[in-house]
């Protein structure tokens, strides 16, 4: 009997291994182009990383009902194998290693966040797979010289130094006063850098120079000290937690500043989480869904906005738009390089120029893309308390005029 | 370095206010550990997730409009018997080994419990609002949120509350005669069984009520418990076990000291510095005890 035993779990053990191992796919089998994709869909990352899904899902579904991907006079659609990297760098590179390797996926898309994508990258790069991302910005990225890597969105260090040229603009011209508060983290850091330029560049000065932990969870001691220097613009960054915090303790401290500044907003959904107290706040952004960038499939952000709400309950942040252009993207190249090579599908992409309703594409020599500029909107509420994000800068698609400075709080 | 705080009276008011207030709430976390520390000899990883639990019971409440204050009182019922749970599925098979155990145990429970408030309430960043307001002080120099206020009151409240229950009741007496001497007190016909369930049921209670209060004061995040351990491990190490007072006095003092070490160092040596502090302090103790024993040789 015992033997048997052996026997019969030795023979499932080889039944389970091959199951997983023999199904491998091609870079295209059939009429499928097959893209693999490391997502967070658990761990820290988790809300982003289903927005992230849900964004290429969409623009699968829309590619492929619309016609699919035309190579070679012949018709593809397709298709992505997802893997979860439960939001861990070491995870999401072995995942990429074994999409590659084992699945046998010659194209990639990217996973959320700068960190995931800073430890996928390598990998892509030494097996020469074109790797199209969405949501890693750190700057980092794109100074590493690699060739195989794009992304769809502006760099981390574009991301607030807007909001210091509003400021001076405002200012008349003049330089201002500037407190910053940013998390030590790869990507707030590189935001940080960015604002750095812009004080060079206008002369302006730095009164505060504040690093948050990661645990953070008071930001007190900075806030007091904003109340005591008065700056001209508070400058703020350290994801969704840093946004809450910011806003509660502003609030809670009466802190009066002409200009706040902040990234993560709509993630953090600052407006809904902290109503009117989140008012006048600016918040740095990818895209905004009333851009007027247009394109064939989703035509306008209006209308990726109603379809995506339709299809999944709720208003699209900025990381699910990103992600359905790197779709998008991806398409436009395949059909232009008009075959599966990936060296041909790497120079077609390098070669992007298009407008898509997140925005227009064309990359740099690193794989960033320039010819987006980064969006600021304002939280405005009604009398009602009901409040929305309108775009205030670039003056080009802004739909709303900035309010400048904040009102005091105890004219509130 | 910088001196700012020093330079302007009304900041360093401010400093210490601010940090009296968040080392109450602290040293209430703490209380908890030391209780259970006392009593069964297990140093509970798991702390900061109760607590975190605690703040989303309170969030909860908030979304379906009731106000997160009363998070403070059903926060903890609900708490106590999640206590009571895991102590009868895992802490009652660790209670009687060695420290070393009971790390391991409460180390797998946290990461459950991390994964399982992950998967159950998503990995946003969420908070409730207390509506509150703001005290000013000093010619509006000085702010207090209120609901810092109201959290530093509810945890003496607790506190306070919580000793006299060990004075007072049967089973508080029950359990400081285990923490004396549990085979003694078992001889004596004390239920050790029942006074250790309760024990970590009075600990989660606590990190409910302090859960409550974080998540009006501050925000709240599936992942966010571990700093609230490492804090209290601290609170405790620092006072002593088994010395409540300390508890509450070295709570308040590494508040203070945080938030200056804030202004001082920069916020990003704030935990740095927390934790200076506490390898001086066992150094310290090292030195005094070499001492002592040099003395009674």
């Amino acid at each position: 009997m015992k033997i048997i035993r052996i026997i019969l779990s030795f023979i499932s053990a080889v039944v389970i291994l091959f199951s997983t191992s023999v199904v491998s796919f091609a870079k295209v089998v059939g009429d499928k182009i097959v893209l693999g994709a490391a997502i967070s869909l658990t761990g820290k990352y988790s809300s982003n990383g289903v927005h992230t899904q849900n964004g290429y899902n969409m623009a699968v579904d829309r590619i492929n009902s619309m016609g699919g991907v035309k190579v070679g006079g012949k018709t593809y659609k397709f298709e992505i194998i997802y893997y979860d990297d439960e939001s861990n760098p070491k995870r999401a590179a072995q995942l990429a290693e074994r999409l590659i390797s084992q699945d046998g996926v010659e194209f990639m898309l990217g996973p959320y966040s700068s960190g995931l994508t800073k430890a996928i990258a390598p990998v892509t790069e030494k097996y020469g797979v074109p790797m199209v991302e969405a949501n890693g910005a750190s700057r980092s990225l794109f100074t590493k010289g690699y060739k195989y890597l794009f992304a769809v969105l502006a760099p981390a260090n574009l991301y607030l130094d807007v909001a210091i040229d509003l400021a001076v603009e405002k200012n008349n011209g003049k330089p201002v006063t500037v407190a910053m508060a940013f998390e030590q983290d790869a990507f707030s850091q590189d935001v940080r850098l960015g604002v750095l330029d812009a004080i060079k560049r206008t002369g302006s000065k730095k009164v505060i120079d504040d690093k948050l932990p990661k645990e953070l969870n008071d930001m007190a001691a900075t806030l007091v000290k904003v109340k005591q220097m008065k700056p001209d613009v508070l400058v703020v960054s350290g994801h969704t937690k840093g946004a809450l915090t910011a806003i509660r303790q502003i609030a809670e401290m009466k802190v009066d500043v002409p200009m706040l500044a902040m990234t993560h907003c709509d993630a953090a959904k600052l407006s809904k989480q902290h109503g009117k107290n989140s008012q006048y706040a600016l918040c740095a952004s990818q895209w905004h869904k009333t851009l007027t960038y247009k394109d064939n499939f989703f035509k306008d952000g209006m209308t990726y906005a109603a379809d995506f709400e339709k299809e999944f309950g709720y208003d699209p942040p900025y990381q699910s738009a990103e992600s359905s252009a790197a779709l998008l993207v991806f398409k436009d190249a395949f059909e232009r390089a008009n075959s599966f090579d990936q060296k041909k599908v790497r120079d077609a992409l390098a070669a992007t120029n298009m407008q898509t309703f997140y925005g227009n594409i064309k990359f740099a020599e690193g794989g960033q893309n320039v010819d987006k500029p980064m969006v600021l909107f304002q939280v405005m509420c009604d009398g009602s308390g009901k409040c929305e994000n309108k775009v205030v800068a670039p003056t080009k698609w802004a739909s709303a005029k900035l309010i400048h400075p904040i009102p005091k709080w105890s004219e509130r | 370095m910088d001196f700012m705080v020093f330079q302007y009276p009304m900041i360093t008011v401010q400093a210490c206010l601010d940090g009296l207030l968040l080392g109450i709430l602290f040293a209430l976390i703490a209380y908890g550990m030391a209780l259970q520390w006392g009593v069964m000899n297990i140093i509970n990883i798991a702390q900061g997730d109760l607590v975190i639990l605690g703040g989303y019971i309170a969030y909860f409440m908030y979304l379906y409009g009731i106000h997160p204050a009363w998070g403070v009182i059903v926060s903890p019922i609900i708490m106590y018997f999640i206590g009571v749970g895991i102590y009868k599925l895992v802490i009652n098979k660790v209670v009687d080994r060695d420290l070393f155990i009971s790390i391991l145990a409460t180390f797998g429970i946290s990461i459950l419990f991390m994964q399982l408030m992950n998967f159950a309430f998503g990995a946003d960043v969420v908070l409730a609002n207390s509506g509150y307001g703001t005290t000013m002080l000093f010619d509006n120099n000085v702010t207090l949120p209120n609901s810092k206020i109201f959290s530093a009151v509810i945890s003496i409240v607790f506190a306070i509350g919580l000793v006299i229950y060990m004075k007072k009741s049967k089973l508080g007496r029950a359990i400081r005669a285990t923490a004396q001497n549990s085979r003694a007190a078992k001889i004596l016909g004390v239920d050790t069984e029942k006074v250790y369930a309760a024990t970590f049921g009075i600990n989660a209670a606590l990190c409910g009520v302090a859960g409550a209060l974080i998540s009006i004061t501050f925000t709240i995040h599936p992942y966010m418990g571990l700093p609230y351990t490492i804090r209290s491990f601290m609170i405790v190490i620092v006072a002593g076990l088994g010395n409540l007072p300390g508890v509450a006095m070295s709570g308040m003092g590494l508040g203070v000291f945080e938030e200056f070490a804030d202004y001082i160092l920069g916020t990003e040596f704030r935990i740095g510095a927390v934790f200076l502090l506490l390898v001086l302090i066992l150094v310290y103790r090292r030195f005094k005890l070499s001492r002592k024993r040099e003395y009674l040789k």
